[in-house]
């Protein structure tokens, strides 16, 4: 490939990728969930020796979060609790569902 | 004294080692229970900081099997750091040598690809450039422009469809991975890591971008491996990504 035509290549493929990027449905922004991760799939990708990774005790657990788009945390259904009160997940840690 | 000090890690990483000669307690007795206590404790945290780390091995090993090699790590790799979330830095060059897992040839890179994504959790922040400055600088002069790459991106070459096997053990309902290489590429754009899956050639371009070649120079990189490398799709996943916080010319 020429020198031209390798500038060429890159110019292209920067605009696509700029093009791209401008378009709103990427910019879909991510808020903390609380009470809605599963036992020990709370999303925390820190790992071992750290205080939070999988460190969700029970599902549902109140204060564990978990990325979901923004907008949709208080939207997302689940199951009642075991008395029939219904659940939902929430912006702020809950006091609900935690560790005995 | 230096005799204790000589003994005293070969005996805690082994525990068919004595205990360490001249070991006392507060008041002069003979410790060898309370080493015993001890060696178990370190050896027990050292598997469980092994088996938080690396969820996909052990998933695909299965749980008893990851124990048994996990402790065997353990006894030849004591920690180098006190930093335990990168406990297992020498785990996927392990899992290959073991002619045990000689079939399973793609769990070296799944061990990487976990090492990566604790990586780039515990980066440093950074602030990504504007796209709009990219946007600015003149087409025919991108060829010969490098860019800074954020502290938190990771690139894991491989020649498994590594990031389809990840996903398959780690996600449930995920399709079965399709029999092609990816490279994955690791960006951080919000709190958390996100592996991408990327065409051959995709690691060579980032890491020649991460190491200052110009735009120019990381393509034919890519190229190199890959005839029909695109680096627009990747450059997508760098700008969504936050990753780009920098770009100079020459």
């Amino acid at each position: 490939m020429s020198t031209m035509m390798k500038s060429l290549a890159i110019a292209g493929a920067m605009a696509t990728a700029l093009a791209a990027h401008s378009t709103p449905a990427q910019a879909q922004a991510k808020e903390k969930c609380f009470g809605v991760s599963l036992a020990g799939q709370n999303d925390c990708a820190a790992g071992p020796g750290t205080t939070c990774a999988g460190s969700s005790k029970v599902d549902y657990q109140g204060n564990a979060w978990t990325l979901v788009d923004a907008g949709t945390c208080t939207e997302i259904e689940l199951p009642a609790m075991a008395d029939g009160t219904e659940r939902k997940g929430s912006l702020e840690a809950l006091d609900r569902d935690l560790p005995a | 004294m230096t005799g204790l000090i000589d003994d005293f890690l070969p005996a805690l990483m082994d525990p068919d080692r004595p205990v360490p000669q001249g070991l006392q307690d507060g008041t002069g007795r003979p410790a060898g229970r309370r080493f015993n206590v001890y060696r178990n404790n370190v050896t027990a945290s050292l598997i469980a900081a092994l088996e938080q780390g690396f969820p996909a091995v052990s998933k695909l090993l299965g749980a008893q099997n990851f124990t048994g090699l996990a402790r065997a790590y353990q006894q030849d790799n004591p920690p180098r750091s006190q930093l335990m979330m990168h406990y297992g830095e020498d785990f996927p060059a392990f899992l290959e040598a073991t002619p045990q897992l000689a079939h399973l040839g793609y769990l070296g890179d799944v061990a990487r690809l976990e090492l990566a994504l604790r990586r780039s959790y515990h980066a440093a922040d950074s602030t990504p450039l504007d796209p709009a400055a990219l946007a600015a600088i003149a087409p025919e002069d991108l060829a010969a422009t490098s860019v800074t790459l954020a502290p938190a991106i990771e690139v894991i070459p491989s020649p498994w469809p590594l990031h389809a096997i990840w996903t398959y053990t780690m996600i449930p309902g995920i399709p079965k991975p399709p029999p092609q290489p990816q490279d994955v590429l690791i960006t951080r754009p919000d709190f958390d890591p996100v592996a991408h899956p990327m065409p051959k050639g995709g690691a060579a371009f980032v890491a020649a971008l991460r190491e200052g070649a110009t735009l120019g120079a990381a393509h034919e990189a890519g190229i190199a491996r890959n005839d029909s490398f695109d680096p627009a799709p990747i450059l997508g996943l760098l700008l969504a990504g936050a990753a780009i916080t920098g770009a100079r010319q020459g």
